[in-house]
C-alpha cells in the first residue's frame, strides 16, 4: 500500500514543564489516505483540536512524526509550513473567519494573492469557486450582508479556490441550524466525491460525523477508535 | 506583490476611516507645524533682508557712543553736533548723500483726530540717503531747512488716517506743541520685519524740529550713503578719521561715536532670523515626533484589534513577511497621507500668516521634500515594531482571539 497522504507516528504534544506538564496528545498514530473524508470526534480536552492544528500545519508535535505528502511537516519552520498551507491545505472554521467589510470575491481571492496569482486570473478563479458553492451572483456582498450558511459557503470557496489536496474543517456546522448544517455537509461530501478532495473534519455532532467515510474518536489524548469497519491489515 | 500590498493597505485605511483620520491628525499637525514655521521663518528672513536693502545697503550710520558702564573704554560721551554733519558733508568723497536726523515719538492732531507717530527732523539729503520718495506735493528745500519753516511731509499711514481719500496738501496739523503745513506725502515703505510701521511718521526740516519740538540743537543720527561700487569699509575709516578730527580726539583715545555699516547689520539680522527659523522648526519637529508615536500607538491597537484577521491570513498561507509588509505599508501610507495633508495645511497657514504679517510667502521645495520623506520614515520606523508583533503571532492563538 502507498504511503498515506497524512500520517501521525507516535505523536506527542505536551504543554508546561515537570509536574505541571500536560499531554494534549500522548503517542497518537493515525493515517488518512488521499480521497478520504474523515471525521474526528471526542469530548473537549480529548486532543482533537490539537491534532487538527497539527494536521493543518498550524502547529508542530513536541515529538513524533507528522508526515504530510511524504515530508516530516513537524520539522519544517514557520515559513515552510506557510508555503505548505498555501499550496496544499484549505481551512474552514466554525466562525467562518471571513475578513469583515470585504466582499465575498475579495475574501476568496485572498489565498491567491499570497500565491502571487495575477489579478484577472485570480478574479476568474474566485468567481468559479463561488459558483461551485452555489453563491453565483453574491460575489460583491460583504459578510455582514450574507447569512451564516452563505458565509460558510464563502469560507469553503476560499478554502477550495487554491485547489488544495487537503481540506481541514473545524466544526464547520457549529454555528448553523440543522437545515443549513445538512446543506453544508452535502456541499462538502460533493467536493469529496466529485473532486476527490481529502477532508479532515472535527465535529462533536454524531449526525454530522455520519457524512464522513469514517470517524476517529479521541479520548484523553489518545485515539480510541479509527472507525474502520475492518481494521486494515 | 508590493503594489498589491499598497492597495490592500489603502483599502484597510479606507475601511477604518475614523481611526485612520485620528492617526493622521498627529502627523498632519506635526508636518503642518514644521512647514508653516519654516516657511514663515524664511519669509521673515527675506523680509528683513528686503527691509535692510530699503534702508540702503550702502548706508553708514553714525551715532554718538553710549556712555561706557564697564569702564574699559576711555572717552567722554558727546552728542553729535551740526559741525560733525557739516564736516562729513564737505570732506567725504564717493558719497551720494550725508544727512542728519533727530527724532522723537509724539502725538499728532488734525481736527478731532489724533495719533501717536514718529516725528523726524532732517535735511534735504535725507530723501536720497534713506531712499524715501515723495508721493504727492514736494520735499522741503534747503531754504526751508535753513529758516526752520513750519512745513512737513507725512507718511501714508497718517495720510490715510487723517485725510482718507481727501487732499492733505496745505492742511495744517499739530505736531506735539507746534504745528506745520503739509507740503507733501511720502511713498509707502510698509512694515519692518519687527512689525514697526515705517509709514507712521511726519518729516520736517531739522531746524524746525530742533527749535520747536526738541528745544536743543542735537542730532541723533548721521546717515552717510556711499556711492554704488565704492567700498563701505573704506568709507567707514574715512568717516572715523573725519569725526576724530572734528571732535578733537587725541591719538590713542577711544572714539566717542559709532560708525555702523548696514551691510554688517544686515548679515547679523539675517543670521539671527535664520537661527530663529531653525529653532521654531526644531520645536515643530518635536510635535512631528509625537505624531509618530501616535502612529505607533494606533498601529499597536490595530494589530491587537486585527489579531484574528492576521490569524486568518497566516492560516491561508500568508508568510510572516506578508504580514510585516502589510502593516508596515499601512503605517507608511497613513503617515505619508498625513504628511501630504500636513504640507497643504502648513503652506496654507504660512500663506495666511504671510499676508497677515505682510512678509513674503517663501515656500521651500527642499523643506516640502524633507517633510514628505520624514513622514514616510516616521511611518516605517514607528510602524515596524507593531508590524513585527503582528507578523510573529502564532496563527492558532491569533485565530482563537476574540
Amino acid at each position: 500500500m502507498a504511503e498515506p497522504l497524512l500520517s501521525f507516528t507516535e505523536v506527542w504534544k505536551s504543554y508546561g514543564q515537570g509536574e505541571a506538564q500536560v499531554h494534549a496528545l500522548a503517542g497518537v498514530d493515525l493515517a488518512i489516505r488521499a480521497g478520504e473524508f474523515v471525521a474526528i470526534m471526542g469530548p473537549s480536552g480529548s486532543g482533537k483540536s490539537t491534532s487538527m492544528n497539527i494536521i493543518g500545519c498550524l502547529d508542530t508535535p513536541t515529538s513524533g512524526r507528522h508526515g504530510f505528502l511524504g515530508v516530516d511537516a513537524g520539522r519544517l519552520d514557520r515559513s515552510q509550513r506557510a508555503v505548505l498551507r498555501n499550496l496544499y491545505i484549505g481551512f474552514v472554521f466554525q466562525g467562518y473567519n471571513l475578513l469583515p467589510r470585504t466582499t465575498a470575491a475579495e475574501n476568496v481571492e485572498l489565498p491567491l494573492i499570497y500565491r502571487g496569482v495575477a489579478t484577472t486570473e485570480r478574479r476568474k478563479a474566485a468567481m468559479n469557486a463561488l459558483a461551485q458553492v452555489g453563491l453565483a451572483g453574491r460575489e460583491h456582498h460583504t459578510p455582514a450582508e450574507l447569512s451564516g450558511g452563505q458565509q460558510q459557503r464563502v469560507a469553503i470557496a476560499r478554502a477550495i479556490v487554491t485547489r488544495p489536496t487537503l481540506l481541514v474543517a473545524d466544526e464547520p456546522t457549529g454555528n448553523l441550524d440543522t437545515q443549513r448544517s445538512h446543506e453544508i455537509m452535502e456541499l462538502l461530501t460533493g467536493l469529496n466525491r466529485d473532486e476527490g478532495l481529502t477532508i479532515a473534519m472535527v465535529t462533536h455532532e454524531g449526525d454530522i460525523a455520519a457524512y464522513a467515510d469514517r470517524t476517529i474518536d479521541f479520548l484523553d489524548g489518545k485515539i480510541v477508535s479509527h472507525g474502520f469497519v475492518e481494521e486494515p491489515a | 506583490m508590493l503594489w498589491e500590498t499598497v492597495r490592500l493597505a489603502l483599502r484597510s485605511v479606507r475601511r477604518n476611516a475614523l481611526r485612520s483620520i485620528l492617526t493622521l491628525l498627529g502627523i498632519v499637525i506635526g508636518v503642518a507645524a514644521v512647514i508653516a514655521m519654516v516657511t514663515i521663518g524664511s519669509g521673515t528672513t527675506a523680509k528683513v533682508r528686503d527691509d535692510i536693502a530699503k534702508l540702503g545697503s550702502n548706508l553708514l550710520v553714525v551715532r554718538a557712543a553710549r556712555p561706557d558702564r564697564s569702564g574699559t573704554a576711555n572717552f567722554t560721551p558727546r552728542r553729535l553736533e551740526q559741525k560733525d554733519l557739516e564736516a562729513l558733508g564737505t570732506e567725504l568723497n564717493d558719497v551720494r548723500a550725508v544727512s542728519g536726523e533727530a527724532q522723537t515719538q509724539l502725538r499728532l492732531v488734525y481736527g478731532s483726530q489724533n495719533t501717536a507717530a514718529q516725528a523726524t527732523g532732517t535735511d534735504t539729503e535725507y530723501f536720497t540717503a534713506r531712499d524715501w520718495t515723495v508721493d504727492l506735493g514736494r520735499a522741503f528745500t534747503d531754504g526751508e531747512v535753513r529758516s526752520g519753516a513750519g512745513v512737513c511731509l507725512i507718511g501714508q499711514t497718517i495720510r490715510s488716517q487723517f485725510f482718507g481719500q481727501g487732499d492733505p496738501l496745505d492742511e495744517v496739523i499739530r505736531v506735539g506743541k507746534t504745528s506745520c503745513r503739509v507740503i507733501g506725502t511720502l511713498g509707502s515703505k510698509g512694515y519692518t520685519g519687527f512689525g514697526q510701521d515705517q509709514d507712521n511718521l511726519v518729516l520736517m526740516p531739522l531746524t524746525t524740529f530742533q527749535r520747536r519740538i526738541a528745544g536743543n540743537r542735537n542730532i541723533d543720527t548721521i546717515y552717510v550713503s556711499v556711492r554704488d561700487g565704492a567700498s563701505t569699509a573704506q568709507a567707514v575709516s574715512e568717516v572715523t578719521a573725519i569725526m576724530r578730527e572734528v571732535r578733537g580726539i587725541q591719538p590713542g583715545g577711544d572714539d566717542n561715536f559709532d560708525v555702523r555699516d548696514m551691510t554688517q547689520i544686515a548679515d547679523a539680522m539675517t543670521s539671527a532670523t535664520t537661527a530663529m527659523t531653525g529653532m521654531l522648526g526644531a520645536v515643530a519637529g518635536v510635535s512631528l515626533l509625537v505624531g509618530g508615536i501616535g502612529i505607533m500607538n494606533i498601529m499597536l491597537v490595530s494589530v491587537t484589534e486585527r489579531t484574528r484577521e492576521i490569524g486568518i491570513r497566516l492560516a491561508i498561507g500568508a508568510h510572516e513577511r506578508h504580514i510585516l509588509v502589510q502593516f508596515l505599508v499601512e503605517a507608511t501610507v497613513l503617515s505619508l497621507l498625513g504628511g501630504l495633508i500636513g504640507i497643504a495645511l502648513g503652506l496654507g497657514l504660512a500663506g495666511g500668516a504671510a499676508s497677515l504679517l505682510a512678509i513674503p510667502f517663501a515656500p521651500s521645495l527642499t523643506v516640502v521634500v524633507i517633510a514628505v520623506a520624514f513622514s514616510a520614515l516616521i511611518g516605517m520606523v514607528f510602524g515596524f515594531f507593531p508590524a513585527l508583533r503582528g507578523a510573529r503571532l502564532n496563527p492558532i492563538d491569533a485565530l482563537r482571539h476574540e
